[in-house]
């Protein structure tokens, strides 16, 4: 890893904000009725990331949670979607798309998978919600 | 950047000691000469000088300077050694043998030996990184013409040995290769005493300057090589080239001074080393990659369960630490030695090295001890993994998804 600058110059101000000073760290109760709960990755590929959303009776997430073990791409896109899904409703939740978090966090190429990481965590945040609340 | 970090990659490479500094400057401007000019005193005090170079860095290793080809680092060396002793023999057998934890100046070496119609067996280690000598006699065929096994391994620091390969090299007519690159100063080499035909060197590993380097060829019984740089017939006409002559005086003082300071130097660093040791280990699910007991002074590496490798680095911005493996970043590919000693693939994601050397201090290594504890807890609190293992989930039993 010595050779590829992984080291703070090569990446945004906003992946080094978001690493240094991660929002939304922690968790929610997973069985509380309210809660969604997503987990993306796998430790085999070296990226994990947990989130959850609490979600108010009229359907907005109205907070989130999130903990991510991965490389500071992976924590600063994990830290990035914990604070975009907060106010928005399960459908806009599912709008976001990855290239919208690679370019808001300006992730250089290699570092793609993270955003597509923290998108399928979304997904499955939202899928657990809605699984709760069938029938 | 205002603050550099504590320097903790020796391994990487070393400052060139200010007592080189001083041998080589003349060399740059007074004495300029090329050695090969013999028509005039120019040439003729260059040519002493890297003569005298030369014997320095025979004396070190326990050789004949007559023995020793300057090339431009270890690199070269092992494509030299390798390249050179297959082409050269290849009417005896094109079967090579080697470890899957060599440095990649030997592995994509023997790779491009593959393609040029030889056969390569990467062989494992054990789960201390070190070689087992009936699974290397059981990998020598008839027509196995050359072994290649490292002294010291780059990421783990441990010592293979290489009298007892050399042995069973000797015994059954396989040329041995040695790639001696990190053990030079840190591990007693006698080649009068060692059956190694081929040992590859570095300057900058050892306090000397980058872009010089030698490959030891063993006279008797006589290595036949095969030159993979053709021009001007130097160095016996194995690796031509105009000789880089304040490198190479560099290398031989670093070399001279690495022959004297070797046993204080060593004791030094393992009092570190092992005080480093002390304040990690302390920290929960904290693993030691490779052999405690044959490992050089100034190695420790080291995986942290639950946490990711470059997220480490990245917060360890105090320190000058690497991963072990150099240029695997940006790629979800875990350490190839770490693998290959049989680490499961979070633990090889998220290993630590740090080397240490000549001028790291015991207040760097407390320094390294408070900033990696505060680090390692600060991405735990941020992991989900460790959250799980605290409340008791076996992580092999949790369905990933697949990627």
């Amino acid at each position: 890893m010595v050779g590829g600058r992984q080291g703070n110059m090569a990446y945004s101000e906003a992946v080094l904000d978001h690493y240094q000073n991660p929002r939304n760290v922690g968790g929610f109760d997973q069985a509380d009725a309210s809660v969604g709960t997503g987990l993306a990755g796998s430790p085999a590929v070296g990226e994990v990331t947990r989130l959850q959303i609490r979600v108010d009776e009229s359907g907005i997430i109205e907070d989130a949670r999130f903990k991510t073990y991965g490389c500071g791409c992976a924590i600063a896109s994990g830290s990035l979607i914990s604070e975009w899904v907060k106010g928005k409703s399960l459908d806009e939740a599912l709008g976001i798309r990855s290239t919208d978090i690679a370019q808001a966090l300006a992730l250089p190429p290699v570092k793609i998978h993270c955003s597509i990481l923290a998108e399928d965590a979304i997904r499955a945040a939202v899928r657990d919600y809605r699984n709760k609340h069938q029938g | 950047m205002a603050v550099r970090p504590v320097y903790f990659d020796y391994s990487a490479t070393t400052p060139v000691d200010p007592r080189v500094v001083e041998k080589m400057l003349p060399w740059l401007y007074e004495q300029f000469g090329n050695p090969a000019s013999n028509s005039h005193a120019w040439g003729w005090e260059a040519e002493e000088a890297v003569e005298e170079a030369r014997a320095q860095v025979a004396r070190l290793v326990g050789a004949d300077a007559r023995e020793i080809v300057w090339t431009s680092g270890a690199t070269e060396s092992d494509n030299l050694a390798i390249k050179g002793a297959a082409q050269a023999n290849q009417a005896r057998g094109r079967h090579i043998v080697t470890l899957k934890t060599e440095h990649k100046a030997v592995l994509d070496t023997c790779h491009e030996l593959e393609r040029m119609g030889f056969e390569v067996t990467f062989l494992d280690v054990d789960g201390n990184g070190i070689l087992d000598l009936d699974m290397f006699r059981e990998a020598l065929r008839p027509d196995t013409i050359l072994a290649s096994v490292m002294l010291v391994n780059n990421e783990i620091g441990v010592i293979q040995d290489i009298a007892a390969i050399g042995a069973i090299c000797r015994d059954r007519g396989v040329i041995f290769h040695v790639d001696a690159a990190q053990a030079t100063g840190k591990v007693e080499i006698d080649l009068q005493a060692l059956p190694v035909d081929l040992m590859s060197f570095s300057a900058h590993k050892t306090y000397g300057p980058k872009g010089i380097g030698a490959l030891y060829v063993r006279r008797k019984p006589r290595v036949r090589l095969q030159a993979q740089m053709h021009g001007g017939g130097h160095e016996r006409g194995l690796r031509s080239g105009t000789l880089a002559t304040h490198q190479i005086v560099g290398m031989g003082e670093a070399f001279r001074i690495a022959g004297e300071e070797m046993l204080a130097e060593n004791l030094r660093c393992l009092a570190l080393r092992d005080r480093l040791w002390a304040g990690l280990s302390a920290i929960p699910s904290v693993y030691l990659n490779g052999d405690m007991e044959r490992r050089v002074a100034q190695n420790l590496n080291v995986s942290f369960g639950y946490i990711e490798g470059e997220a480490l680095l990245m917060s360890l911005r105090e320190l000058a630490v690497s991963s072990g493996s150099a240029c695997t970043s940006a790629s979800l590919e875990p350490s190839y030695v770490l693998r290959a000693l049989g680490r499961d693939d979070a633990l090889a994601h998220s290993s630590l090295r740090l080397s240490l050397g000549r001028f790291t201090t015991q207040d760097d290594v407390d320094l390294a001890i408070r900033i990696i504890n505060e680090r390692v807890n600060q991405l735990r609190e941020l992991s989900p993994l460790w959250e799980m293992a605290q409340q008791g989930i076996d992580l092999n039993s949790v369905q990933w998804a697949a990627y």
